[in-house]
């Protein structure tokens, strides 16, 4: 392997692990601050995607398609928390995994009913559409890089949310102690509904930014959800900057097996979280 | 709580009468429907065990059941039935033997960890069947003559006959049903209960918990793998389907829907779940909708289970307040 070609591939296994990052840490942060399990949180993804390919063909254009979608999402979020989750905050995990399995298959067949079952394609907006020369013969697409750009972007803003904002205040103690915090005054359904609605919107825009270079397709959700699970068991539940770190770890795992051993690479991923599983049971970090 | 279990138990005898004499009045789409439910109903009480009675919530069962499914079909010959004493003790060991292994990094880990990493190694063993040639790739692979039991040169039971078929499920479900029985009133089956109820109550009593939870792993992995061996025989063929994250749902969902911790619940649970996906899949392409519906609301308004009806009727007609009418 040349030094292009390795380029390339690093920025592919950074990009990945990064859109990986996003879909896990809405996933870590409705378990790690509500204590809920979302097997749904993949049909967001697929939602996203969804919906930036619909939007995209009615407005002709990628943005208006991610804003309105964006809104969109967050409406989602709330109704669904408003009127489903928050009745399982007390529910133990079993009901919270039924729950959710069966809105997966709700969505996946409101999707087949709504758009079908087609493949579909999104087009790279022309403003991102070049490509960076590396060497003579290989290339590297701008709209990757913007994707990464755009990912580490809302890292920064979330671990700015989190812990220098009084929101983030609000949230993480909300995480520890519910009812001492609602005994505080603090609105702590509302808070909960902003962060369930977070999490939906954090995975559905991950759709929506991978949705022109993966194309859009049924079942795509459940194949990021089960990667996010192992993200999530790597970096420790709840943690964001571990899901950052696994995530990373997986987008490298994922793009060099590929490379290296192109037959089993559908099992890097696996090794990977078995390997951590001997050596750190509760994931590498295991909170914020 | 005695009296209830007691007064479920008097039906048994009854429903297990019905499944002997259905094959005598029933028409084949129905024998076979009720052999699909039997099979189902045994890869359920082996969930159950994990769910129900040891309090490990597992989303990967598919994976034990599956890989079963599977070694049928790599240890029976092309075109030769295959050897009853071979092949179905080589499946239970398999669906044991693939517990056995993910059981001792699982069990490392508890509550949400569990649950995702269960999937996440069935996931795993999914692209085992799904990407290498081992058993066909992602087609999957014909079992072209069904296993036969033989001794010498008489064939005692063929599993190609439909009617013989039907009613090895049905003794292989009472086996499941009584083996399980018998497990959970040994000092074994307590000790699970006390895990369930406390885990660290009895790690400081002594009990080796992790062996425990690995013996309870181990052991619903092979009765999984006693109905993954079924299922391969009844249809004749394996894809990776099987071993699908939607498969490791839906046993779940019959665990629950029945009402996990009873023996009876995982049974109905079966029954109730299959029933639907037949009616609804006869009603429409997008029966999964419905499907989904149905959860929804179970979860919703029925966190007992169907098995909890009859009680919560009874509740509602008698006036409600008393919880343990």
């Amino acid at each position: 392997m040349d030094f292009s070609t390795f380029l390339i591939q690093l920025l592919n296994a950074l990009q990945y692990g990064l859109l990986l990052f996003l879909v896990a840490s809405g996933l870590t942060l409705v378990f790690g601050i509500m204590g809920i399990i979302n097997l749904a949180h993949g049909s967001f993804y697929m939602m996203g995607a969804y919906m930036a390919f619909a939007l995209t063909a009615l407005s002709g254009n990628l943005l208006v398609a991610i804003l309105v979608g964006i809104a969109l999402s967050v409406l989602i979020g709330f109704l669904l928390e408003w009127a489903l989750f928050s009745r399982l905050y007390k529910r133990d995990h079993l009901d919270q995994v039924l729950l959710t399995y069966g809105l997966i298959l709700i969505f996946e067949e409101l999707r087949s009913l709504l758009v079908g079952d087609d493949v579909h394609g999104v087009p790279i907006p022309e403003l991102l559409s070049a490509s960076i020369q590396l060497s003579e013969t290989l290339s590297y697409p701008v709209y990757r890089l913007f994707m990464s750009a755009v990912c580490i972007l809302l890292a920064i803003v979330m671990y700015w949310l989190i812990r220098h904002t009084r929101l983030g205040m609000m949230i993480r103690a909300g995480s520890s102690n519910r009812e001492m915090v609602q005994a505080l005054g603090i609105n702590i359904d509302l808070i909960y509904r902003i962060v369930f609605g977070l999490g939906v919107t954090l995975a559905a825009f991950a759709g929506m930014l991978a949705a022109p270079v993966s194309s859009v397709y049924p079942g795509m959700g459940n194949q990021v959800l089960i990667i996010c699970f192992v993200v999530v068991v790597i970096g420790g539940v709840g943690s964001v900057w571990g899901a950052l770190v696994a995530a990373l770890l997986i987008g490298l795992a994922d793009t060099f097996g590929k490379v290296i051993a192109p037959d089993y690479a559908g099992l890097a991923v696996y090794v990977l979280m078995a390997a951590v599983l001997l050596w750190r049971p509760e994931g590498i970090f295991r909170r914020i | 709580m005695p009296l209830p279990r007691n007064k479920t138990r008097n039906y048994l005898p009854l429903v297990l009468l019905v499944l002997a004499l259905f094959p005598v009045f029933g028409s084949s789409y129905y024998n076979e429907l009720i052999a699909k439910i039997m099979i189902m109903a045994i890869f359920a009480l082996s969930l159950d065990l994990l769910v129900g009675f040891t309090g490990l919530v597992s989303f990967g069962h598919a994976a034990f059941f599956g890989a079963a499914a599977y070694s049928v079909v790599l240890l029976s010959p092309k075109y030769d039935p295959g050897n009853l004493w071979l092949v179905l003790p080589a499946a239970v060991l398999t669906g044991a033997a693939v517990a056995f292994v993910v059981g001792l990094f699982v069990l490392r880990t508890k509550g949400i960890y569990f649950i995702m990493v269960t999937l996440a190694f069935a996931q795993m063993i999914y692209f085992v069947f799904h990407d290498t040639p081992l058993g066909g790739g992602s087609d999957g692979a014909f079992l072209n003559v069904k296993p036969e039991l033989r001794i010498g040169e008489k064939v005692l039971l063929d599993l190609n006959e439909p009617m013989q078929f039907y009613y090895i499920v049905l003794a292989f479900l009472v086996v499941a049903y009584v083996f399980l029985r018998v497990l959970l009133r040994s000092p074994l089956g307590h000790a699970l209960a006390g895990i369930r109820s406390n885990e660290h109550r009895m790690q400081s009593l002594g009990f080796p918990v992790f062996l425990y939870k690995l013996a309870s792993f181990v052991t619903a992995g092979g009765l999984a793998g006693l109905a993954g061996f079924l299922s391969a025989c009844q249809y004749g063929f394996v894809t990776p389907e099987i071993l699908s994250w939607h498969q490791s749902g839906n046993v779940l969902l019959m665990v629950i829907l029945g009402g996990m911790g009873t023996l009876n619940g995982a049974a109905i649970g079966a029954f109730a779940f299959v029933v639907l996906q037949e009616v609804f899949s006869a009603l429409t392409k997008h029966w999964q909708l419905l499907m989904g519906a149905v959860i929804v609301t179970v979860v919703m308004v029925l966190p007992g289970g169907l098995s909890s009806l009859p009680q919560r009727l009874k509740g509602l007609l008698i006036g409600g307040g008393n919880r343990n009418g």
